[in-house]
């Protein structure tokens, strides 16, 4: 499957990583990492690239990696879209200190956009 | 994390528990401080093993026994603030504040046997009259916006919408001033009552 995951930085975002990842070694899977633009998050692009080539690299699969900018949400739709795409995976949401699950922006944009399945990582 | 924001005014003064009511199905209600025993604590493990999940807000309380018992394990420590609706032996409701790094989450469930009378008014006033005797100065939450029994109560209670962008509302309260002494006491004209 043609599989496109977005990450910015934050926890759940490497926690979508390394699972998809871990799938696209065993299903072979079509995988392209999108590194965006997560203002929340407080690891900076760079590092957040060199995470993802890590994880490729460490998994043995040939799967592309690239900074995409501008709003992640609409990027990450518009990509699916132009290059065919039949899946996006993104991670699954913030826990609060109380327990409560909250989703990020970037998720609710491409839940409600994107013409193609979205996977949210738990 | 954005940040997130307050009303300027400090919320009117809440009745601090143990405090007592006859609800609207005439049941006898004692809104008190969890007291951390064993029978209160199963207690409550009680009430959220028998919890309607159609009732769950963004994952809490969480499913099965194991599941529920780390949870409270986590939102009864120390530094929490737990209070709750007793009828009798029984736990009809629970609310609880759980810090983080300037402010605190509050959450509420009440058993659906009891819902609809009164208890929740009750029980949030009486978790908040705990918080602004303890010195808590702001609380906020979370609440799906199609939840519109929650939203009311919180807005009657004096919570303001925060962040109204995500899935989720954000609401904030202030329950004493900031500690730094420069309240907003005597500031006019800035009220916004509106009591439609």
């Amino acid at each position: 499957m043609k599989v496109l995951c977005g990450i910015g930085g934050s926890d759940d975002s490497f926690r979508a990583l390394d699972r998809t990842v871990e799938r696209a070694a065993v299903a072979n899977d079509d995988l392209t990492v999108a590194v965006v633009d997560n203002e929340d998050s407080s690891v900076a692009p760079d590092d957040v690239m060199e995470r993802a080539q890590e994880a490729v690299d460490d998994a043995g699969i040939d799967a592309d990696v690239r900074r995409v900018g501008g709003d992640p949400g609409s990027r990450l739709v518009e990509i699916a879209e132009t290059e065919g795409f039949e899946e996006i995976v993104l991670g699954g949401g913030h826990t609060s200190p109380m327990g409560k699950i909250t989703i990020g922006s970037i998720a609710e944009f491409v839940l409600l956009n994107a013409k193609t399945s979205v996977t949210l990582v738990r | 994390m954005s940040d997130r924001g307050y009303p300027e005014a400090v919320a009117n003064e809440f009745s601090t528990p143990p405090t007592a009511f006859t609800d609207r199905e005439g049941r006898t209600i004692e809104v008190r401080p969890y007291e951390n025993t064993d029978e209160g604590y199963e207690a409550l493990v009680e009430m959220y093993d028998a919890f309607d999940p159609a009732d769950r807000a963004q994952g809490i309380p969480p499913g099965g026994e194991k599941r529920i018992r780390e949870w409270l394990d986590a939102i009864l420590g120390d530094d929490c603030l737990n209070v709750i609706a007793w009828c009798g032996d029984e736990i009809a409701g629970h609310a609880t504040l759980v810090p983080d790094d300037e402010a605190y989450e509050l959450a509420i469930f009440v058993h659906q046997e009891y819902q609809r009378a009164g208890i929740g008014t009750h029980l949030i006033r009486g978790l908040l009259g705990y918080g602004q005797a303890e010195g808590i100065q702001k609380v906020w939450l979370t609440v799906e916006r199609w939840n519109r029994a929650a939203v009311s109560l919180y807005k009657k209670i004096g919570f303001e919408t925060s962040n109204a962008e995500s899935f989720e509302l954000e609401m904030g309260l202030r329950l004493n001033p900031d500690g730094d002494g420069d309240g907003n006491a005597g500031g006019d004209g800035d009220e916004d009552e509106d009591d439609q």
